[in-house]
């Protein structure tokens, strides 16, 4: 027997705050995924607004590669603040 | 971030996520614990959903319609929890409904009286807290977060469970008796429900170091007691084992021998409604075909070409 394609669920609790992923479900259409994401997800007012996105949409980085794919971030710590030095006293920087 | 093995991440108490590498035996166990968890909270509606119908007062109704309806909103998470692992609910379902998956041993006990809802969602609903709360520290992060969302919930199920056999132990005798016969017939299946003691328990070793479990059976069993006999003196309820009585050198409740017989004889079908829970979850699963074929047809029907898209 061959279920119905996976989705990926994002919910936004309240404004002010992004979609942040929750889970996924199985729907036959977006429709009902969305209905079917309200009844799984949100049945204690967790969200006001909805995302589904078929899961086979979505584009992953590959975690075997995860060291050389983040690596350029690695020896750039002077995109920190705390990488410079302020002299003693010096307020607001 | 240098890649991280599998043992690194589990000795620096790190959570294993879908993708990561992970032994076979890990991704096994895992499988079958959350598929068997799954099938326990969809297996787990058919008792109380018994009742639905026939609740009381329109309060408790709608009350136990939430909460039902939460446990089949528990059965998905975790479905789609075990699915990261590479297998598909559909697999999952034929595996239940063919005998080769188990889903707990309680949910084969019949719920005889009104009460009986009031003792599932006190002891059994309880004891699935006790059982769950570690799981949310599980290595395993997306079982580690259905486990989250799941124990918020049970907190509202144990609770009206504890209140509807509060009212019937404050109302009339015959309510106070049908309260204390519940409660007779639920606390040693509930103690149960924490498995085998920890002696013969073959494979709790290799799940506490994976970070799968993170307490032996026994201390789970132990800390549901304590939490539960003093609620039971609150109810005005006895529990049914002459033994219980608290231990001050231990600092626990000494309480007496579950009959273990009996938890492996209902594991192996022959508890009171095997076979009742299976046939009416099979018929249901049959009976559900045509919408499922229903909606995939409308889907398809209306399914909107790539190009045709705005
Ligand atoms: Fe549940
Ligand atoms: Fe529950």
């Amino acid at each position: 027997m061959n279920d119905w394609p996976l989705w990926e669920v994002f919910v936004r609790s309240r404004r002010g705050l992004s979609h942040v992923h929750v889970g996924s479900l199985h729907a036959p259409d977006a429709e009902l995924a969305l209905r079917n994401a309200r009844d799984l997800y949100t049945r204690r007012q967790e969200g006001i607004s909805l995302w589904v996105v078929p899961s086979a949409q979505i584009v992953a980085s590959d975690p075997g590669e995860r060291e050389a794919f983040f690596d350029p971030a690695d020896d750039k710590v002077y995109r920190h603040p705390t990488f410079y030095s302020v002299p003693e006293g010096v307020e607001h920087l | 971030m240098p890649n991280v093995s599998f043992d690194d991440l589990l000795a620096d108490d790190g959570r294993v996520e879908p993708r990561d590498p992970m032994p076979d035996g890990y991704r096994r166990t895992l499988v079958r614990q959350i598929a068997q968890h799954a099938h326990s909270e969809i297996i787990g509606m058919q008792p109380e959903g018994n009742w639905i119908s026939r609740a009381p007062s329109l309060r408790r109704k709608a009350i136990l319609m939430a909460k039902v309806q939460d446990e089949a909103g528990h059965g998905l998470y975790l479905y789609a929890a075990a699915e990261t692992l590479g297998v598909d609910r559909a697999d999952l379902l034929d595996q239940l409904h063919t005998g080769r998956q188990k889903y707990s041993s309680i949910f084969n006990y019949p719920t005889l009286t009104w009460a009986d809802v009031g003792a599932i969602g006190w002891l059994v609903d309880g004891a699935a807290i006790v059982n769950q709360v570690p799981l949310c520290r599980c290595s395993y992060g997306p079982y580690a977060r259905a486990m989250v969302r799941i124990c918020k919930e049970e907190s509202f199920h144990q609770r009206q469970g504890f209140e509807i056999l509060h009212t019937l132990s404050h109302g009339t005798p015959g309510q106070r008796a049908m309260a204390q016969d519940a409660v007779d017939r639920y606390w040693w299946p509930a103690l149960m429900m924490f498995g085998p003691p920890d002696d013969d328990s073959p494979h709790s070793a290799q799940s506490m170091a994976w970070g799968i479990k993170r307490f032996s059976n026994d201390d789970l069993r132990q800390r549901f007691v304590d939490m539960t006999v003093p609620q039971a003196e609150a109810l005005d309820l006895t529990l049914p084992d002459p033994e219980i009585r608290w231990n001050d050198e231990r600092g626990h409740y000494d309480f007496g021998e579950v009959d273990f017989g009996e938890l492996t004889e209902v594991i192996k079908g022959n508890g009171p409604c095997n076979r009742e829970r299976m046939a009416h979850r099979l018929r249901a699963h049959e009976d559900g075909a045509w919408v499922r074929e229903a909606a995939a047809a409308y889907a398809a029907k209306h399914a909107v070409p790539e190009e045709g898209a705005a």
